[in-house]
């Protein structure tokens, strides 16, 4: 094994990559809600919400600090609870109109 | 080998998110969110948060994204029409986020203290994170229960069949 090759293993990760991948995964998240499909553009919530978890858990590592990793369990459960109601919405739209392009779900009465 | 993992796994987030974006059907998008979120749990435990990347995969990789797939699946989505947003959405909109981008980025890269991602200060242990969680943090956890039963309840309202409809008039039945 050659010099770099060791110096590239040992080679620490500065938080702040951590933070710009979390801050890309946000950005790509919003331009995603440009979709036109309602269970697309839910998703694209669901992973806005998981590049701020990985922020969170960043700063929790940089502070040594347990607090942020329970924010991040609390996020999870509110996602959770998100998901099932958000996904029945869906669902009951689908019945009352048969499509799920976000274009033509335009008025909140029939 | 942290800084490998971390490029890989960055790597594979990063492509699972914009195939997310390019993907026209439904089931392709929420199978590239699985990708993301997986390695997204790598990525914890890399940061040493091991709890949370064992509930990232168990609650995110297989809760969440089984309920998506299954909406998908249940309601037969098809392909969306390929779309570049309003015009509002492509003037405004695009740039903002650019922006915004940019901003953060500099502002992270600027920012000084912070450290590297080394495990040499230990791996959050699950005790520690729950005696906390169950000591000082008691009432939120109490309240999150409290949460997910009245979003059961409501999913179950929403999703009824007939809801407000006894009759059933307005069911399409004949898709089904």
């Amino acid at each position: 094994m050659n010099p770099t090759t060791t110096q590239l293993l040992q080679q620490e990760v500065p938080l702040s990559w951590y933070l710009l991948l979390s801050a890309v995964l946000f950005a790509l998240g919003v331009v995603f809600l440009i979709k036109r499909n309602l269970i697309t553009v839910f998703m694209s919530i669901e992973l806005m919400l998981n590049a701020v978890n990985l922020s969170f858990v960043t700063f929790a590592h940089q502070w040594h600090e347990v607090k942020g990793q329970i924010f991040v369990f609390f996020v999870m459960m509110v996602a959770a609870a998100e998901a099932a109601v958000g996904l029945a919405i869906i669902i009951a739209v689908f019945r009352a109109r048969a499509t799920l392009a976000v274009d033509r779900i335009d008025l909140m009465k029939l | 080998m942290h800084l490998i993992l971390f490029i890989v796994f960055a790597g594979i987030c990063l492509a699972g998110a914009i195939n997310l974006l390019l993907q026209t059907h439904p089931i392709n998008s929420a199978l590239s969110l699985i990708v993301v979120m997986t390695s997204l749990a790598v990525l914890y435990l890399l940061l040493g948060a091991e709890f949370l990347a064992a509930a990232q995969v168990i609650v995110y990789g297989g809760a969440i994204m089984v309920l998506f797939t299954f909406v998908v699946m249940l309601l037969n989505a098809g392909r969306e029409e390929r779309t570049l947003g309003s015009r509002s959405a492509r003037v405004v909109g695009f740039p903002a986020v650019a922006v915004i981008l940019a901003v953060v980025a500099t502002v992270i890269l600027h920012a000084q203290g912070l450290g590297t991602a080394d495990l040499s200060a230990g791996i959050t242990s699950t005790e520690d994170l729950s005696s906390v969680l169950f000591t000082k943090l008691l009432l939120p956890f109490e309240v999150t229960s409290v949460l997910i039963l009245i979003a059961i309840l409501g999913a179950v309202a929403l999703a009824r069949h007939g809801h407000g409809d006894p009759e059933g008039k307005s069911e399409r039945t004949g898709e089904q």
